[in-house]
């Protein structure tokens, strides 16, 4: 596969879009444990969901 | 589980954790099945190679509007029916949309520069994306602006009710004025004009990055309704404290 004269664009283009998309997953998934985290901690400090129900558990 | 279940944010939840991941191989195999019809389709007659950038520039310029679509309903969901899930939905979309309408300004940029001799050009399709770019990151700012989720909600799903009006703007401005921004040849009367050599790479990119859309922004979702229970506990630890 050639990719001609102007093979830098296109792989600076694909390459942006992995990384960005890379990005937002990882973004995402860092932020679903730190709320996990946060949770866990104030239900081990005694702070518990007026419905009693785990707010931790997701399932 | 009906609809209207889903509007209870556990269920949403529990919903969510199950479908998430079969979202998730579904996006990556339509996504890696893209990439390879990407890399296979021969060269355009003019574009030559660089004809490959179009098949992540024009699912992620119309996921740009897609998204603020999404975020249009919910605010109206927000305004009108004031659905617990519609903020929610919102303002987990924008900064995904926000990065799909970057995408899209920079490989248009990156095709442009070989292909029309600039990598920029105030024209007005151009300028509407780029428009529609700095209204996600001031609705990104306003929710982080305001402390209380339920307070930005309101202001939030107004400005993005008033945004939507760029949406038609941004599609036909290849029509209304004189672009150097060619018109479309997908989405138009009279159907593709796109040889099936590129049409079908494009069009499974297209479904590969709406699939990646709705399987990151169901995630999001499920961190800020979890964020929103930090919030709540924490303002129940904080009264607790005082009392």
């Amino acid at each position: 596969m050639s990719l001609g004269p102007y093979a830098s664009f296109i792989v600076t283009s694909y390459s942006l879009v992995a990384a960005v998309v890379l990005i937002l997953i990882v973004w995402i998934a860092i932020d679903y444990r730190r709320q996990k985290e946060r949770l866990r901690e104030l239900e081990a400090s005694g702070v518990t969901r007026r419905s009693g129900r785990s707010a931790v558990d997701t399932r | 589980m009906t609809l209207i279940d889903l509007a209870n944010p556990t269920k949403f939840l529990s919903l969510t954790a199950r479908i998430l991941p079969w979202l998730a191989g579904a996006t990556a195999i339509l996504l890696i099945t893209g990439f390879y019809q990407a890399a296979m389709a021969p060269d355009d007659y003019q574009q030559g190679a660089t004809v490959k950038i179009m098949f992540i520039h024009v699912p992620n310029a119309w996921l740009s509007m897609f998204v603020w679509g999404v975020m249009s309903l919910a605010a109206l969901g927000t305004l009108v029916w004031r659905h617990p899930l519609a903020d929610v939905a919102a303002k987990a979309a924008a900064p995904i949309g926000a990065a799909f309408t970057f995408l899209a300004l920079v490989t248009g940029s990156l095709w442009g520069r070989p292909m029309w001799g600039t990598y920029w050009q105030w024209d007005a399709r151009l300028t509407s994306v780029l428009i529609l770019f700095l209204m996600y990151l001031g609705l990104i700012a306003l929710w982080r602006a305001v402390d209380d989720p339920s307070r930005a909600a309101r202001a939030a799903a107004i400005l993005t009710l008033v945004g939507a009006l760029n949406l038609p703007i941004i599609k036909f401005s290849v029509d209304w004025w004189n672009t150097l921004h060619q018109p479309a040849s997908v989405l138009r009367m009279g159907g593709p004009t796109l040889d099936r050599a590129f049409l079908i790479p494009l069009l499974v990119m297209a479904v590969g990055f709406s699939l990646l859309f709705v399987t990151l922004h169901l995630a999001a979702m499920r961190n800020e309704i979890l964020r929103r229970r930090v919030r709540s506990l924490q303002i129940m630890q904080a009264s607790q404290q005082a009392a």
